[in-house]
């Protein structure tokens, strides 16, 4: 038992990072596509944490770069208790904490472009935090447990009873995915007068670690999605994963079509989403049904 | 094996230039040419970058400028002249405040010589700087 357990986990950690690389490079091609271009090729994101794995390392100072580490350990654990079917609040809370050690880094390179990412960091985090506890609270509300292997053996699919909890979840996984419009504290494609947010004085194996994490980050995302399609039958899950992939290539056009909004917008409108949705759909759900 | 090769990512720095070899390196990135196709990103952070992209001739108001961009850039990187005035001042050479092309101030690794240079001639140039790009990260590993 011990034995299948490791097993799963060393499986997690190996395989989640690689199919969140792959999801990069189809983002990567789609994008392309989209602005009438061919496109890199699918294995791209892997050349790139290979080289940047192997250039230099350059040091602005002692401690920013254990932030970095600190973030992947952290998400790597939400990415483990998530896939595990563990207790989604202690997989919120720590995916919050590996954010904000990400936001410490940025603080402590001490670059004025670097803290004005870690500054907008905090800002989306603000932004969405409240949308992915409520989309916790209302998945409690349907299965009557935190635990996401419960959730996922309902006879119902979650998304029958929580619509607008999805629909505002997908308005935040904008933010979670870092994709445009709410991708204020770290672009990643050619973002001049950010110069990369957080990331400006990360160079070498670190930047490749900030993009590993962010694989890591995509997967977990789109875990969240998946737990509100899936059901006790075998086959949900195969919609489950359709319904990730879709979602995905959704945010792919959403961040091709637009441009970066200011941080007033990106809180208020985030808020505001969060506020009418979630306060509807909880208010019927627990009239209703329960 | 060297990933260098596959994902080259670039910074482009515009000196004294007149605007022409600068829309023409941009023009590489537009779907005509797609350079993103071999993995080049046109970055803005010179921690990021592995190429170094110099158009125009440098003069004695941006040496300070171009020097420290050199520095902040992390092993291996190569520099890459593009246009006539970078690589030699071209019709500025002769001007008060040009100390003439960029390798009067940074070890230049390609020229890419046009008024304006094609953009087949600046992918030309990049290729060629990522031989040796190349030949620096074997020289690191030593």
């Amino acid at each position: 038992m011990l034995a299948i357990w490791i097993i799963r986990i060393i499986l997690i950690v190996v395989l989640t990072p690689i199919v969140g690389g792959l999801l990069a490079g189809f983002d990567r091609i789609i994008s392309a596509r989209v602005q009438g271009r061919k496109g890199p090729p699918l294995l791209q994101p892997f050349y790139d944490v290979l080289k940047l794995i192997k250039k230099e390392n350059i040091e602005v100072n002692k401690t920013y770069k254990f932030y970095v580490y600190a973030s992947l350990f952290f998400i790597i654990l939400t990415a483990v208790i998530m896939l595990m079917g563990g207790d989604m609040l202690l997989a919120i809370f720590v995916l919050t904490l590996g954010a904000i050690f990400f936001a410490f880094g940025g603080y402590a390179s001490q670059s004025p472009y670097s803290i004005i990412g870690a500054e907008r960091e905090l800002l989306q985090m603000m932004a969405y935090e409240p949308m992915v506890l409520i989309t916790a609270a209302g998945l409690y509300m349907v299965s009557k447990s935190f635990f996401i292997s419960d959730m996922i053996s309902q006879a119902v699919p979650a998304i029958v009873y929580l619509p607008a909890v999805f629909v505002g979840f997908v308005y935040i996984l904008t933010f979670k995915l870092r994709k445009s419009p709410f991708d204020l504290s770290l672009g990643h494609h050619a973002h001049q007068e950010l110069v990369q947010g957080i990331s400006t004085e990360y160079s070498g194996r670190e930047l490749a670690i900030i993009e590993i994490t962010h694989w890591y980050e995509s997967i977990i995302a789109l875990a969240f999605v998946y737990v509100f399609f899936a059901t006790s039958n075998p086959i949900s899950h195969v919609f489950a994963v359709l319904a990730c992939l879709v979602v995905y290539f959704f945010e792919i056009l959403v961040d091709n079509s637009t441009v970066r909004v200011k941080w007033q917008l990106a809180l208020k409108s985030a808020w505001i989403v969060t506020g009418v949705v979630s306060v509807v759909n909880l208010m019927i759900v627990s009239f209703f049904k329960f | 094996m060297n990933y260098n090769t596959k994902s080259p990512w670039i910074l482009h720095y515009d000196g004294s230039s007149c605007n022409g070899c600068d829309i023409e390196v941009l023009a590489c990135l537009t779907p005509l040419y797609d350079v993103e196709r071999f993995g080049v990103i046109n970055t803005g952070n010179p921690r990021h970058a592995d190429i170094l992209l110099i158009t125009g001739g440098v003069n004695d108001q941006n040496i300070p400028v171009v020097k420290q961009i050199y520095e902040q850039m992390a092993e291996p990187k190569v520099v890459v002249a593009v246009g006539i005035c970078a690589t030699s001042g071209g019709i500025f050479a002769d001007c008060y405040n040009m100390v003439g092309g960029v390798e009067n101030v940074l070890p230049v690794d390609v020229y890419v010589p046009g008024c304006a240079a094609r953009p087949q001639a600046i992918i030309d140039g990049v290729v060629k700087a990522l031989a040796v790009l190349d030949e620096k990260q074997n020289a690191m590993k030593k």
